[in-house]
């Protein structure tokens, strides 16, 4: 599975412009699916099994688009100003190396501030692709741009960008691959432009039109050095979602997530996130409502270049869903 | 019959809090067992009841939402027995040390919300209102019976009983917004002795304090042609002196603004006059802060109505309303209802 | 490329005709909620124009003309241009002064010593500051709060409360400028009036003149989701923050130029654009000939933003006229900005290629 891993965290895919991560995770995923389709903001919709009489039909989630930049101006010089494509911290992005969709690669560098204690302004930011000037400047206004990092195989620990949310999507897609036989009907969306707003989970939810919605995320930790007081940590297994800041978990579906683990014989922790959400709001508030969830992988430094998560933790969060998915569901 | 007084204090005995609605629905339901012929709950939990009306199908639907969640906290860590927490809904941190809470873990358990002496806590917050983050609940439990009976994601809800004040006033917590829920139950009481032509759908929506889920999914399938939210308002009183606060005991107030349907609006304000209910016209330059902003752009858009009823100390566990002016509300909406005429959003028109 | 038969369809004009219907527009004020003397306007011109005429439950104006034929394969378009402006609305009061809300981002700087227009019978009314022989120094640094204003009706002036106000600025042509108050997005309405009079006959063209776009883009939502479209297309106009630098050094944020022609939004704050509309508004821009620009990315929003995301999601796209001045009483736009948008958003829908939709996302 690291070898997934490391092909989909490695990939360009700013929201709003994940076709790489999509055909790549096409070429994963066929082979294992009934169908697979594409829709009008670009979520890839894989079907797999049929809904039996005590089966559901149910959504599962994984974006495949990254926080980035884009270009909002080229300088009279060559450099690029830039703003932001969802959550990006300025703090992270100084002497930050970022590839454009194009292939293009450049450094992120800031103006001088008046003061060593201030953060840039995204603003005050600009991308140096090695121009001299407009017309030898091989970006234009629009062209959108990742952080560039290469994934690291610390053992247990993995790292890189785009753990969130590539890790989810390579769990799905392993999932996907596990799966034996299942009651449900299960719809697997690789969604767009969740950094921006959950946008593409919003607009799946509705022609799906699942029964229950379950999102795979990355979420938070309170382990490291005076961080935030958190009661999730790396590498004690898969996080439960009972709230975070957009969407409150519906609480038989956290029932029954814990009593799969518990099953399963497998490590669990409970998630209270305080900030951030999660395609599971957009599937809870869809149509006439879902009953909807959000299984966690623990992930350290969140929206930074190098994402840190436990490759135990994620091979368990696997186990969790094929646990949960390949029996009936009754919510109760 | 239902007693207003007796009935609000059982809605207000029970904890719901936003996304664990079940408990405060099952009494709502066994009320409104008598007064609808069909009772459903929604995928998230909504209760909805049907009254079918006696006009020609298919009939016009009017849809009453009133918000049956709670604000409350949530634990976030158990640290030597103290547990820590976060908001659901929103709370000011300033009315919190020294409640008395309940905290819904293993089993309910009583606890009360610790301030830390000043000395325990960083420079910066000496003197200063404490944080959330830093207030904890000691349930007086050992540190190994919190630790099994309490976990991350468990709910606690205030535990302050509600009392009766003078000039017919309640105080308690959770009166935002089982008030309304309570004049949508006497509405439906009220309307067994009339025969509306519309079908009436009353809604116990769940989620308004946090993301009004209820509101955005609820209308998804009944698909009214009018719409009233109800919530409490702001009331008149200590530090509540300009055009945001409402006298207390003086009537609901109609909410008004792109948020609410301007001829239907006009048609309940006509009837409030006429049946000399006192109102008062709320301003809401943007939008209505109740189930009215989700309810509003379901599907192809939906007509609404905002009621609110006024009360003093909206937020804080001794929220303080006026009985009559629930009684007024329910009385009110009954009375509109009962006169709907099946082609009543035909013959309103948008601009005269 | 479509086949364009029989009857050839004749192009949009802006010219002395639309340039009054704009004044009309200009002048008229509908603020957020209140969108009715602008909904009188637009169900004037075009009711006899429409194939199928509705307001719906928001206040929407969902006019639809219908394609060549009625042509089944024809892709459905949605145009969405807001019809309400930023304003104010009279909360409190007595004795002929008023305290009011703010309803669209308004900034407070902008609002001492200005007229405005109150209620249905547009009732003169300014909105004072102390004089400055009374205030001091200190008190000039800063800008005077909200809560401090008032709208002043005269002696014995009555209004009510929940009456909505606005600027009361009066529309100019001044040399190659249009000058008034809601230029945004009285400049969208009147280009769709015209799109819908001249609607080219390949598509279904499915007009919305929304509400409440000024408050969260919540009439066009209600009325994407009715109108289920192929695409959805948000005409609206927005800022120039042209003006040369206080130090002139080189302006990097002007989101768009006065006299660069209609600006293709790649992405706002709410919404990004499909990048197949992108490229194909860019490129009927580059074979006629006609100008446009990029507004830069990020920031603001338009009805895209409730569109997009109905249903099982909408293909959307913005196109804005550019003005100076958002949100002020006096706003700036060029005539020749306004006759390339229309041109442009005419051509480039009369020739959407029908399997559009089915291109990759991606060159």
């Amino acid at each position: 599975m690291k070898q997934l891993i490391q092909k989909l965290v490695e990939s360009i895919g700013p929201s709003g412009y994940e076709t790489t991560v999509r055909n790549l995770v096409h070429a994963e995923v066929e082979k294992f699916a009934n169908d697979v389709s594409v829709d009008a903001l670009g979520n890839l919709i894989v079907r797999k099994g049929q809904k039996a009489d005590d089966g559901l039909r149910i959504m599962l989630a994984a974006h495949m688009d990254e926080i980035g930049l884009i270009v909002t101006h080229i300088d009279e010089n060559g450099f690029g100003r830039v703003t932001t494509i969802g959550g990006v911290g300025t703090r992270t992005c100084l002497g930050g190396r970022v590839r454009f969709v194009n292939g293009v690669q450049g450094v992120i560098g800031g103006e001088r501030l008046d003061s060593i204690d201030k953060v840039h302004s995204v603003e005050q930011l600009f991308i140096d692709v090695g121009a001299t000037g407009r017309a030898d400047c091989p970006i234009k206004v629009g062209d959108v741009a990742a952080f560039e990092r290469p994934f690291m195989d610390l053992g247990d620990r993995l790292v890189a960008k785009s753990m969130d949310d590539r890790i989810s999507v390579a769990v799905l897609i392993e999932t996907l691959r596990q799966i034996k036989t299942t009651p449900h009907e299960l719809v697997f969306v690789f969604t767009t432009q969740e950094e921006v707003g959950t946008r593409g989970a919003e607009a799946a939810a509705y022609v799906v039109d699942p029964d229950l919605g379950i999102s795979v995320d990355v979420t938070l930790v309170g382990d490291t050095p005076k961080g935030v007081r958190m009661e999730v940590s790396l590498g004690k297994g898969p996080a439960i979602k009972v709230r975070d800041g957009g969407m409150l978990a519906d609480p038989r579906l956290v029932r029954l997530m814990v009593e799969a683990a518990e099953k399963a014989g497998l490590p669990y922790q409970m998630e209270v996130l305080e900030g951030g959400t999660t395609d599971a709001r957009a599937m809870q508030i869809t149509r006439a409502g879902v009953p909807a969830g959000c299984v966690s992988i623990p992930c350290r430094y969140v929206h930074s270049p190098s994402e840190m998560v436990d490759y135990n933790d994620v091979q368990n969060s696997v186990k969790l869903l094929v646990e949960l998915l390949s029996k009936p569901i009754k919510l109760g | 019959m239902i007693e207003l007084s007796p009935f609000l204090k059982q809605l207000l005995s029970l904890p719901g809090l936003s996304g664990h609605e079940a408990p405060v629905r099952a009494v709502i339901a066994e009320a409104w067992q008598p007064l609808v012929d069909e009772l459903s709950t929604s995928k998230i939990g909504s209760l909805h009841g049907l009254r079918r009306g006696t006009g020609p199908e298919p009939r016009q639907r009017i849809l009453l939402s009133a918000h049956m969640d709670a604000i409350g906290l949530m634990a976030t860590s158990v640290v030597e027995g103290l547990v820590h927490f976060t908001q659901v809904g929103g709370i000011d941190p300033r009315i919190l040390p020294g409640q008395p809470v309940t905290v819904h873990g293993r089993k309910d358990l009583p606890g009360v919300v610790a301030q830390p002496a000043d000395r325990l806590l960083p420079a910066a917050q000496q003197g200063k209102p404490v944080s959330m983050e830093h207030l904890l609940v000691d349930t007086g439990l050992t540190a190994q019976e919190t630790a099994e009976l309490v976990r991350p994601g468990d709910l606690i809800s205030f535990a302050q009983p509600p009392v009766d004040l003078a000039g017919e006033t309640l105080s308690g917590h959770t009166l935002d917004n089982r008030a309304s829920v309570a004049a949508v139950t006497l509405c439906l009481e009220e309307l067994k002795h009339s025969a509306p032509a519309w079908d009436v759908w009353a809604v116990a929506s769940v989620q308004e304090e946090t993301v009004l889920g209820g509101a955005i999914t609820s209308p998804f399938d009944i698909r009214p042609n009018l719409a009233i939210a109800i919530d409490v308002t702001h009331a008149k009183g200590p530090g509540v002196s300009d055009y945001r606060g409402f006298p207390l005991g003086e009537g609901p107030t109609l909410g008004w603004g792109p948020n609410v349907h301007p001829p239907a609006y006009k048609a309940l304000k006509d009837l409030a006059d006429r049946l000399d209910i006192p109102t008062s016209i709320e301003p809401m330059p943007r939008h209505s802060g109740t189930d009215a902003i989700g309810i509003q752009v379901v599907a192809e858009g939906i007509p609404t109505l905002v009621i609110g009823i006024p009360l003093r100390y909206m937020h804080t566990p001794v929220e303080t309303v006026s009985l009559k002016d629930i009684s007024r509300t329910a009385h009110l909406m009954a009375e509109f209802i009962a006169r709907l005429e099946p082609d009543f959003m035909d013959k309103i028109r948008w601009d005269e | 490329m479509n086949n364009i038969t029989e009857a050839y369809p004749v192009a949009p004009v802006i010219g002395a005709e639309q340039i009054a219907l704009l004044e009309k527009l200009s002048n008229a004020c509908a603020v957020s909620g209140d969108e009715g003397e602008v909904r009188a306007i637009v169900s004037e011109q075009l009711k006899d124009v429409a194939d199928e005429y509705k307001i719906d439950g928001l206040g929407n104006v969902l006019v639809t003309r219908k394609a060549h034929q009625g042509d089944a394969r024809a892709l459905k378009v949605a145009v969405a241009a807001h019809m309400d402006e930023v304003g104010f609305m009279l909360v409190d009061g007595e004795d002929s002064l008023y305290c009011f809300e703010l309803i669209g981002g308004i900034d407070l700087r902008q609002l001492p010593g200005k007229s405005v227009l109150v209620g249905k019978n547009h009732t003169p009314g300014v909105i004072g500051a102390r004089a400055i022989h009374l205030t001091t120094s200190e008190e000039r640094r800063n800008t005077i709060p909200l809560d401090a204003l008032r709208i002043d009706l005269g002696l014995g002036g009555k209004a009510k409360i929940g009456d909505r106000a606005t600027f009361a600025t009066r529309f100019q042509q001044v040399g190659p400028s249009l000058v008034g108050k809601a230029l945004d997005n009285r400049l969208g309405v009147a280009t769709l009036i015209e799109l819908v009079k001249h609607a080219p006959p390949n598509i279904e063209l499915c007009a919305i003149f929304s509400t409440q776009e000024e408050v969260g883009a919540r009439g066009a939502g209600v009325a994407a989701y009715y109108f289920d479209p192929d695409i959805a297309i948000a005409v609206d106009s927005t800022p120039a923050y042209d003006l040369p630098m206080w130090d002139n050094s080189e302006n990097t944020q002007y989101n768009t130029h006065l006299e660069h022609g209609p600006a293709i939004y790649i992405a706002d704050s709410s919404t990004i654009s499909d990048p197949r509309l992108v490229r194909h508004l860019a490129q009927t821009g580059d074979t006629l000939n006609l100008p446009y620009q990029f507004r830069q990315p990020g920031g603001g929003g338009t009805d895209a933003s409730g569109m997009q995301r109905r249903r099982g999601g909408i293909a959307s796209l913005s196109i804005s006229v550019p003005h100076r001045y958002p949100h002020t009483p006096i706003q700036i736009a060029r005539l020749s900005d306004w006759q390339a948008t229309t041109s442009l958003l005419y051509q480039a829908l009369l020739r959407l290629p029908q399997d559009i939709l089915t291109r990759p996302l991606d060159e």
